[in-house]
């Protein structure tokens, strides 16, 4: 019973709840006083003009930048004290713009890599619970190669990733970050940069994704995809949180068009 | 006599290669050429020398020679021993001393120097405890047999030998079928993209120092066994040893290896064909001429 009113409660939580964050270079404030929500299964989209700061806010949440005030929460468990390897274990998946591969490990091995928490990363596990491993291991491949399957590259998996295209490093990095089971994934502008076959594959990827529960940020500059994929835009300009709304609704938000003409002038 | 060069350069060749795997692993994953990995061998075969002694010492049988060796079950315990002992030898010089300089951002050339510091210390220490004076695991004298073609080898030599080659393939399993072998090579080819990818980047270089600690270790009792145990003994390996790792190209464990005993072979071949004296100039030669041909290495990958 308690367990089923936990679950229940989990609903409410919101996968990331940040408030309040901050972070200068030198004078210069990338992001200030910013706050962002994003609800449990939720496909929010983040947008603004270049230099508004979005990637600066997905590092923060990721943790590779500390933020110098604010707090962060993860599946409701403060994560900005946390690194971002941390905050892989909060349940929290995060992809790059322009994706790097491990270039001499094979395809399916990039994609084990994501695996946490395997017995076998403690060297003498290896010979001492023998059974244990092997059985971890075997999983993990499985696991690797289902996903591979997922993002379509199992034909790849024994190459070396340095092979792979930009638009298979965007589905490589993507298959390795699913690897840790997150419940939360930060897709940073997946469409830059690909063919537009590959980008209704990799769309369907990600609606699938969503359409199994996972809660999606993505930043991403084609308005037609933040309007065919997204609930919920956040508008962000100068740092700072400008307004959201539904994708229709804020493109026509007449401060919206200002950001961005502004920062084009 | 041609045979008993390649059976001389290959038993040289193995501990060369065995020290090697451990420069080149280090040098891989933490971007620096630790000079300080001639003294881990050193102090290893001081260890072993220890343990071995004290074993021998309150239990008289485990030091009545197996077989045809010229020791007893005190030094494969030792060897454990010193195993152990050199690992927590090279943690500690990381805590107190690499790490810091990690965690402060030093450049390569800093780690470089603090490696060299940090050899001459442990090396100055070793010869404070137990003098340059030479010393010996045991004083039972070996007679080589014969072999093939003319070849001879003492049981010890072949043993060391046949270590090596399995200690190699061991580690080359470890580091291809394994997770902890998988964080070890990601961390080697980026370790942002490690750590991003939930790899624990600290705990994976302690392993690194653990193996390649340990594999010092198994080079260091070798050298012991089958020349003498001096302070000096890791000092002299260090050239063949960057010879060995960079021939073989950076971060390739079997390239080590092979590259060790191409080294092993071609000091065999110059104090047979040239002069013993020039034996040291072996591997300078051919680390300088490694650097302007082929900088990657025979087994490396361009840029890697």
């Amino acid at each position: 019973m308690a367990q089923g009113a936990t679950a229940a409660e989990m609903e409410q939580k919101p996968a990331i709840k940040a408030q309040g964050l901050k972070l200068a270079f030198g004078g210069v404030k990338a992001v200030d006083d910013m706050a962002i929500t994003l609800g449990r299964g939720e496909f929010l989209g983040l947008i603004g003009p270049n230099g508004a700061g979005k990637t600066t806010l997905f590092n923060m949440l990721a943790g590779t930048y500390r933020p110098q005030a604010g707090s962060i929460l993860i599946n409701d468990v403060e994560a900005s004290g946390r690194d971002a390897t941390a905050r892989i274990g909060l349940g929290l998946g995060r992809t790059f713009q322009i994706p790097k591969p491990f270039p001499q490990m094979t395809v399916l091995e990039n994609v084990v890599t994501g695996a946490q928490h395997q017995t076998g990363e403690r060297l003498f596990a290896n010979f001492l619970r023998y059974g244990k491993v092997k059985a971890e291991e075997r999983a993990a491949i499985g696991r690797a190669r289902e996903l591979l399957d997922f993002v379509k590259l199992s034909h790849l998996a024994h190459e070396p990733a340095r092979v792979l295209s930009g638009g298979q490093r965007k589905l490589l990095e993507l298959a390795r970050v699913l690897m840790a089971d997150p419940s939360a994934i930060l897709l940073d502008e997946p469409a830059a940069g690909v063919n537009p076959a590959l980008l209704e594959f990799i769309i369907s990827r990600v609606l699938a994704l969503n359409a199994q529960g996972k809660s999606i940020l993505l930043i991403e500059h084609n308005m037609d995809m933040v309007t065919r994929l997204c609930h919920r835009v956040v508008v962000m300009a100068g740092g700072r949180y400008l307004t959201e709304g539904k994708p229709a609704e804020v493109a026509r938000n007449p401060a919206v068009v200002e950001a961005y003409l502004g920062a084009a002038a | 006599m041609i045979a008993q060069m390649l059976m001389d350069g290959l038993i040289a060749g193995s501990m060369i290669g065995l020290g090697a795997i451990g420069i080149t692993l280090t040098y891989s994953i933490l971007r620096f050429a630790n000079f300080a990995h001639g003294e881990l061998v050193s102090w290893a075969a001081y260890f072993a020398l220890s343990v071995s002694t004290a074993l021998g010492t309150a239990l008289p049988g485990l030091s009545a020679s197996l077989g045809p060796f010229s020791f007893g079950w005190s030094l494969p315990l030792g060897l454990i021993a010193a195993m152990a002992l050199t690992g927590l030898l090279a943690l500690f010089a990381d805590t107190l001393l690499f790490a810091r300089l990690r965690a402060r951002g030093a450049s390569t050339i800093i780690l470089v120097m603090a490696g060299f510091g940090a050899a001459l210390t442990l090396r100055s220490l070793l010869e404070f405890i137990f003098t340059s004076k030479p010393m010996y695991f045991t004083s039972a004298l070996q007679i080589a047999r014969p072999l093939f073609a003319g070849a001879r080898a003492t049981p010890d030599q072949l043993l060391g030998l046949g270590l090596a080659v399995a200690l190699v393939a061991a580690v080359h399993l470890i580091l291809t079928r394994t997770a902890a072998g998988r964080a070890m090579r990601a961390v080697s080819e980026n370790q942002a993209l490690a750590g991003l990818a939930g790899i624990d980047v600290a705990k994976t270089i302690r392993l690194v120092w653990l193996f390649g600690a340990s594999l010092a270790a198994v080079a260091g009792v070798m050298a012991g066994l089958l020349v003498q145990i001096r302070p000096y003994m890791g000092h002299d390996l260090l050239l063949p040893l960057f010879a060995a790792a960079i021939l073989g190209g950076i971060g390739s464990v079997p390239g080590a290896m092979i590259a060790g005993l191409i080294v092993g072979l071609a000091e065999a071949a110059c104090v047979n064909f040239i002069g013993a004296e020039w034996r040291a100039a072996v591997s300078f030669f051919i680390l300088v001429a490694i650097l302007l041909l082929r900088p990657q290495g025979l087994f490396g990958k361009a840029g890697a």
